[in-house]
């Protein structure tokens, strides 16, 4: 498991990341989610070692990361960077033996992982005659090429179509699987809510919100209900313990107090006409995001 | 009405199939790809890293362009320099009859037979002939020198008997000789440490600038980072100087210029030694100063200062090479001995210890400069943004 313990880092005056504290649990992808300049970054970096905490530290398995044992992290920056004028196969083999891969095994791997990140017709080509799509494959190439045991990706969907999503999907999915640890972060939320097992929630550089997916949804989302009816629900506006969201005709969203209250409505629905649907409505994680951002607001400006 | 199509979309698209099959298969087993590949020591890194540098640059056009101009610049100079020489040595003098023996088995004269006293002195009138030796009988050594508006020395020198002479000083060596050497030393050293000078900011702005350094940082050292730069170029920069004085020293041998070869033939071995040891000096203020900012188009106003060092010994050299006391001076200073001391060897006027001691000296400031360099790289490689000042950078982040 790879744990961040009470971090903090300032930039100047600026306190950056304060107190930041969360786990990333093996086998799981977990999702880092914060607005901009929330703190994701620098998080990152400092996971990487690339930029020093002013205080805290970051362990995996419970022993304090050093040099060595990042060289075994695949790491995509936030902002690319990989040398524009040479070829993809050669700085991702590069890249690979800077790892201590020797030469002819960096460009066996280089090049099964170009193909298979769909970039087997270019890699010969130099980067910057790549299109940014295809860029940010190599990107994610040179993350993965020295088969790292835990991996650190700042938006690494960023920029990619559809079926490149997929391909990178299969690949993270793959390296959770088999026990790494995986943390990346992203702004598509509902993305993020798809793949991810883990969530943590960074806001002005605090975490708010860190844990399982389910967890996050049960404490965080509102208990609603949706009913879809063949008659009119309108009296559900005056039912006690009911506050309708959405309503048209038949169909609702409500708040409920509990769900005894929700079940009362189901009763008297069912009393008046048949009923096509009825269930919970889930929270989607950008409802939570926002939830759990507003609320750390709210008690921010109450102090 | 808007809103409730919102609401029955994300119903549909919340649930992640993909994510309940994954998770399922063995969550918790450690990581398995295979054996650790052992840490690359610094070394190793920074060999690496040279390699890249080295393969990188040799591919490039500008360089091999550039190489090719230098060494063909090289050569032709020694070229032209030679037949230049060779047309000045042989004095063309006209000679008439038995005078001609006078002449005979005198370097540096090409006679020219005239048949009669008048036809030599059309000759010489004509300009054809710097001089004409004729027959007189009158005369102690039996001939008669004939030239247009001055005494042509050199054609007296050899017809008179001229008593022993002994000089109490070596003579100074030829002013245009001493020139020429002087700036050839000068120019090379410029133009390959600012060539590879820059080259090293380039891609130290590159690696910042793309963001790339990111990566590399969280693999090796930036230590690594920067020997591997500076040894990679510094080979460079050590092989081009080194082709050129095999270019040079080929040239003087084919053209029969051994006698100049003499004399330049341990400076330039000199020259290259320190220029190695030289180069490693400024490319580590190179690396530095362009890991200050992110940018290229930043990186003149940091470069400037750095470039100016570079030129100096050049235009020290070539203003003040017959002043033996700035040549003093320089070829102990550390940033201007590759180009100072070299100057002075040829010149003879340096002691056989004095290159060692300016060697070492050197030595212990590219050492100094290296830390030096170090840290500032070290410190500003990844702040990005605006321009690190140096102060920042030293002072730590």
């Amino acid at each position: 498991m790879l744990q961040v313990h009470h971090v903090n880092r300032s930039f100047g005056d600026r306190l950056v990341l304060d107190d930041v504290t969360f786990d990333v649990r093996r086998g799981r992808l977990t999702g880092f989610v914060g607005g901009n300049g929330a703190g994701k970054t620098t998080t990152m970096r400092i996971v990487l070692g690339v930029l020093a905490a002013d205080s805290g530290h970051v362990t995996l398995d419970g022993t304090d990361l050093d040099a060595a044992e990042r060289r075994f992290f695949g790491y995509m920056p936030e902002e690319r960077g990989l040398y524009p004028k040479m070829r993809v196969l050669e700085q991702i083999t590069y890249l690979a033996r800077l790892h201590g891969v020797d030469r002819g095994a960096a460009t066996r791997r280089a090049t099964a992982l170009l193909e298979r990140l769909g970039l087997g017709e270019r890699m010969n080509d130099r980067l910057d005659d790549l299109s940014l799509g295809n860029q940010q494959r190599a990107q994610i190439a040179a993350a993965l090429v020295h088969e790292p045991e835990v991996l650190v990706l700042d938006e690494p969907f960023s920029g990619l179509d559809p079926m490149a999503v997929d391909v990178v999907v299969g690949v993270l999915s793959e390296y959770a699987a088999q026990g790494a640890p995986v943390i990346f972060s992203s702004h598509q939320l509902d993305l993020v809510e798809r793949l991810c097992d883990d969530l943590v929630v960074i806001a002005q550089g605090r975490i708010r919100a860190a844990g399982g997916r389910e967890d996050l949804r049960a404490a965080y989302g509102h208990a609603r209900w949706e009913i879809d009816t063949a008659g009119d629900v309108g009296w559900l506006r005056s039912a006690p313990g009911v506050r309708v969201q959405h309503f048209d005709g038949g169909w609702a969203v409500f708040e409920a107090d509990d769900d005894a209250a929700a079940q009362q409505v189901l009763r008297r629905a069912l009393e008046q006409a048949p009923v096509a649907s009825f269930g919970p409505v889930r929270s989607t994680l950008a409802e939570i995001f926002r939830e759990v951002v507003k609320d750390e607001d709210t008690t921010e400006a109450a102090r | 009405m808007s809103t409730q199509v919102d609401q029955r979309g994300n119903r549909s698209g919340t649930p992640g199939e993909a994510v309940a099959a994954r998770s399922a298969t063995g969550a918790g087993t450690p990581a398995g790809h295979g054996g650790r590949p052992a840490a690359p020591g610094t070394v190793r890194a920074a060999l690496l890293v040279a390699e890249r540098e080295v393969t990188t640059v040799v591919r490039t056009k500008s360089f091999l362009v550039s190489t090719a101009i230098l060494l063909v610049g090289v050569l032709a100079s020694i070229v032209v320099g030679s037949v230049l020489a060779g047309r000045d040595s042989d004095t063309r003098v006209a000679v008439v009859g038995a005078a001609a023996e006078a002449l005979a088995g005198q370097d540096g004269f090409e006679a020219v037979d005239a048949a009669d006293e008048a036809e030599a002195r059309r000759l010489v009138e004509n300009g054809d002939v710097r001089a004409a030796v004729v027959p007189a009988e009158g005369s102690p050594v039996g001939v008669r020198v004939l030239a247009l508006d001055e005494t042509p020395l050199d054609v007296v020198g050899v017809l008179s008997v001229a008593p022993e002479v002994e000089l109490l000083e070596e003579s100074d060596m030829n002013e245009g000789v001493r020139y020429l050497v002087s700036f050839g030393f000068g120019l090379v050293f410029l133009m390959s440490a600012a060539g590879f000078g820059s080259m090293i900011a380039q891609n130290t702005v590159t690696e910042k600038q793309s963001r790339i350094v990111e990566i590399l940082l969280a693999t090796v050292s930036a230590r690594s980072l920067l020997a591997g730069k500076i040894l990679g170029n510094s080979l460079l920069a050590f092989g081009q100087t080194a082709a050129i004085a095999a270019v040079a020293v080929i040239g003087l041998v084919v053209t029969g210029q051994d006698d100049l070869l003499g004399l330049i033939g341990a400076p330039v071995v000199w020259f290259v030694l320190f220029f190695l040891v030289g180069f490693v000096l400024l490319a580590a203020m190179f690396a530095a100063a362009a890991s200050l900012v992110s940018r290229m188009e930043d990186v003149g106003s940091v470069m400037t200062p750095v470039i100016y060092l570079t030129m100096t010994p050049y235009f020290l050299v070539v203003f003040f090479n017959d002043n033996p006391t700035v040549l003093r001076v320089m070829s102990y200073v550390p940033f201007s001995a590759p180009v100072g001391m070299p100057v002075r060897l040829f010149l003879g006027e340096a002691a056989w210890w004095e290159p060692l001691v300016a060697l070492a000296l050197l030595v212990v400031a590219a050492v100094a400069v290296v830390a030096l360099g170090a840290k500032v790289y070290e410190r500003s490689l990844l702040k990005t943004g605006g321009r690190v000042t140096l102060r920042e950078a030293l002072r730590g982040s």
